[in-house]
């Protein structure tokens, strides 16, 4: 087993994954390494990696005009970053800076996407894990929006 | 007379010599409050003689509706219960509790002096003395005890009566109250009414009780006497105007919590909390501090007040209980489920009084059914 | 025929405030401040345990229930942690140092701090839900060694928000305890993590077989954090709330903190979450 087969095999996004998937994984596999301030990847790049974070972090961020740089949500690692590259455009909808050196393996897109094509089983094991994920972050952006910290106006429902 | 009177003898006296046990407890001290006929109603008032009770009065009473009317006959106690109940004199509707003073360096507090007045509460029905013992648990026999309530509870002077007549929303029999009289009283009477005579089986509940009657005029009972005065308590079960089922009766409620009927219901229910004033076991104070224009003194008062009103549940940012619907749920699911968990009894005693005040006659024994009927583990599982 | 007289149970009447003054006022965020009070002198002092509450009240204008947020080792001064956000708070925000005040209390089930002991502890606070948890870390690292690992998650709403900022700097930087912090939202100068305090959960590091939780902050993320712990596979019966209702006695007379068939001032605040975890979900409970 290569050395980012042991990262994976650990990493809480592959948690019960078969043995058997990862010859389909492996190839598409990098090992990847970020100096904290650099960016992993702008807005508008083409997506062209899942990033399985096994070190430091990465903050998701847009950019106003006015108001500058915004931030978003901070990924830590155990964490995975990027799901734009599944589907077209594959382009990047926010942007990726390191807070924290990042250790991280990026999966190839186009050779995941091409996995699934192949392999309809490896395919729905992927995207269903990426749903989880999506529905996690889901829910925890809903609980920022709601701003439960403010101070409630009395009678303002 | 002559034979000292113990606990659980039962004596006969007759209705001209009932006017001395009120000169009796007089004497010794006690005001005596009793059902009296005022603004159409029979409400609790300072009795001196028996003729300031309800003599010849009986009622009739349904969902919204309470009228009185004459009998014909000139029985004392030929009725239900009124709006009143006796918390009116036990938990007052309103008490200060404090006063304090500004003072050059803060203030000082004065803690209220009450006056320790004794009272003798004559007709307590069955339902409404088991209300009183379930006040108790609450201002007694909990984790605190209220001094206000203890210090009116301590020297009160009990005597119950057993119906001889239901009223038309009564259900005692149901919640296991009545109509026979059970519980600590000091005395207990149960009027007999016929042609030839007029007169009261008393049963001695206390020492204070036998200590009352011992220079009044009485008879022992005859075993005729004692089977005309179970003969009043069975005919009166039999009565009962309303009925609840009380099995499970927590658990029902616990898993219907999203039953629909909470909206039908309170697509009615005007949340005016008049079932909250006339419920005997109804508990809910509020504490308001206030001042005057001087700022120099404030006071800390202590009043009624009902799950119904909007700013009960208030939170900074709006009510946990904003809807009708949540509030009827929370006052007959506390009523008749939650009480138990708090207290171990539940909190309704089948008086009634919630059904004929509700100015839209809600009934709280249909709204019971309504959810039985449609209870949760009757549904398919399919969420 | 009647006695004029005190009844001997108003002499310990709970519904009589003891005077405290105010001997510092401190200003936190926002419209937030927090007082330190001492007894009037012939007062005695009134031991507390974390997660407890005191009635304060201020001449003529009302009490509210505030949680203690001081140190339970030193209960000769109360410290109360106060949002300016009703009526009464508001004029308290208005007191200077040396204003006497009325405390009744304290009130409410604590924190089962001595349970934690030999277990790691988990903390997650939302917001002005900080306050009582500081009586709990104040308590952990008075005697450290006798609890296993501390973990500290915090979520406040903006940077500008965070409560208690030098002290969560002090305990950041110790060895022994693990303290992350997160907002909802920040601006480009903030290097820390952004997010919910629900996404710090699957990152702290505590073994979730042998560890209690204790949770403060406004209901929802309360719920929402107890699922996620759950899903690091602890026991919800090691998982601890706090709660809040409205009270007006503290002494379970009012009615008013009724939660089904619980009275929040004296069965709780602090609920463990298999005791209340059908009663979160349900609306207007």
């Amino acid at each position: 087993m290569q050395a980012h087969d042991i990262i994976l095999a650990q990493h809480p996004f592959f948690a019960g994954v078969k043995p058997q998937t990862w010859s389909l994984i492996t190839p598409c596999a990098s090992f990847l390494h970020v100096d904290a301030g650099k960016y992993l990847f702008h807005e508008g790049e083409e997506a062209l990696y899942f990033y399985i974070l096994s070190e430091g972090k990465v903050l998701l961020e847009a950019f106003d005009a006015q108001l500058g740089a915004v931030p978003i949500e901070t990924i830590a690692a155990g964490d995975v970053l990027g799901w734009s590259w599944l589907f077209p455009p594959y382009r990047w909808h926010f942007s990726a800076k390191s807070l924290a050196p990042v250790q991280a393996v990026t999966l190839d897109a186009s050779c995941l996407r091409e996995a699934c094509e192949r392999d309809h089983d490896f395919g729905y094991v992927l995207v269903r894990q990426v749903a989880q994920v999506l529905m996690q972050r889901l829910q925890a952006t809903r609980l920022q929006l709601l701003d439960i910290y403010r101070t409630p106006e009395r009678g303002k429902r | 007379m002559g034979h000292l009177l113990q606990i659980d003898d039962v004596i006969i006296i007759e209705r001209e010599q009932l006017q001395q046990l009120l000169v009796v407890l007089q004497e010794q001290g006690y005001t005596v409050v009793g059902p009296t006929v005022r603004d159409q109603a029979i409400v609790y008032d300072t009795v001196t003689t028996l003729t300031d009770l309800p003599v010849g009065y009986t009622d009739e009473q349904d969902g919204g509706i309470y009228r009185l009317k004459r009998r014909t006959d000139g029985a004392l106690f030929g009725y239900a219960v009124g709006p009143q109940s006796w918390k009116h004199y036990l938990f007052p509707p309103r008490i200060r509790l404090w006063q304090a003073r500004r003072e050059q360096d803060g203030f000082q507090i004065e803690p209220e002096r009450h006056e320790m007045q004794k009272f003798a509460f004559l007709g307590v029905r069955a339902c409404e003395l088991h209300a009183i013992a379930i006040q108790d648990r609450v201002f007694l026999r909990s984790h605190y005890v209220d001094p206000h309530y203890q210090s009116r509870r301590r020297n009160l002077f009990l005597i119950a009566v057993n119906c001889g007549h239901a009223g038309g929303t009564c259900f005692c029999v149901s919640m296991q109250t009545g109509p026979k009289v059970t519980g600590d009283f000091d005395l207990a009477l149960t009027e007999i009414l016929t042609p030839e005579r007029h007169f009261f089986v008393v049963q001695i509940g206390s020492e204070e009780g036998a200590s009352m009657l011992q220079d009044i005029p009485y008879k022992p009972a005859s075993d005729e006497e004692l089977q005309q005065a179970e003969a009043v308590v069975a005919r009166t079960a039999q009565q009962m105007g309303r009925q609840m089922e009380t099995n499970e009766i927590k658990e029902t409620l616990y898993r219907n919590l999203e039953h629909p009927r909470w909206q039908e219901v309170a697509s009615r229910c005007l949340t005016c909390g008049n079932c909250t004033m006339v419920c005997p076991t109804c508990f809910c104070s509020a504490v308001e501090d206030v001042t005057d224009l001087t700022g120099m003194t404030a006071e800390r008062w202590r009043r009624w007040d009902s799950c119904f009103t909007m700013d009960f549940s208030h939170l900074t940012g709006g009510s946990v209980r904003a809807s009708a619907s949540s509030r009827y749920r929370q006052w007959m699911t506390h009523k008749l489920a939650s009480w138990i968990d708090q207290f171990g009894t539940s909190g309704c005693v089948g008086c009634g009084r919630c059904i004929t005040w509700c100015p839209v006659g809600i009934d709280i024994t249909e709204e019971m059914r309504a959810i039985r009927a449609d209870d949760a583990t009757n549904a398919p599982q399919n969420h | 025929m009647t006695m004029t007289s005190i009844a001997p149970e108003l002499a310990q009447d709970p519904m009589l405030p003891r005077r405290y003054r105010i001997q510092r006022v401190q200003r936190e965020i926002s419209d937030t401040f927090t007082w330190i009070l001492q007894p009037v002198e012939g007062n005695t002092v009134s031991p507390f345990a974390c997660g407890q509450f005191n009635m304060l009240y201020v001449f003529g204008v009302g009490e509210i229930p505030i949680s203690l947020s001081g140190d339970p080792g030193k209960p000769e001064l109360l410290v109360h942690t106060i949002r300016a956000a009703g009526a009464v708070s508001r004029a308290m925000q208005t007191l200077k140092a040396g204003t006497v005040i009325g405390v009744r209390g304290p009130f409410g089930v604590p924190w089962p701090v001595e349970a934690a002991q030999g277990k790691d502890v988990v903390i997650v606070a939302g917001g002005i839900g900080l306050a009582p948890l500081r009586s709990v870390m104040y308590t952990l690292l008075a005697q450290r060694a006798r609890y296993g690992r501390v973990v500290l998650l915090y979520g406040a709403r903006t940077p500008q928000d965070i409560l208690y900022h030098k002290e969560l700097e002090r305990w950041r930087a110790r060895f022994d305890l693990d303290v992350a912090i997160t907002v909802d939202r920040a601006s480009g100068a903030w290097f820390g993590n952004v997010g919910v305090v629900t996404r710090l959960i699957p990152h702290a590091s505590f073994d979730p077989s042998n560890a209690i939780a204790m949770l403060c902050g406004p209901e929802i993320m309360m719920r929402f954090t107890a699922i996620e712990l759950e899903k690091r596979g602890m026991a919800a019966e090691h998982i601890f709330l706090s709660m809040e209702r409205n009270m007006h006695c503290a002494i379970g007379f009012c009615g008013h903190c009724q939660y089904s068939p619980y009275f929040v001032c004296r069965d709780g605040p602090v609920f463990s979450y298999d005791r209340i975890r059908a009663l979160l979900v349900k609306r207007e409970i």
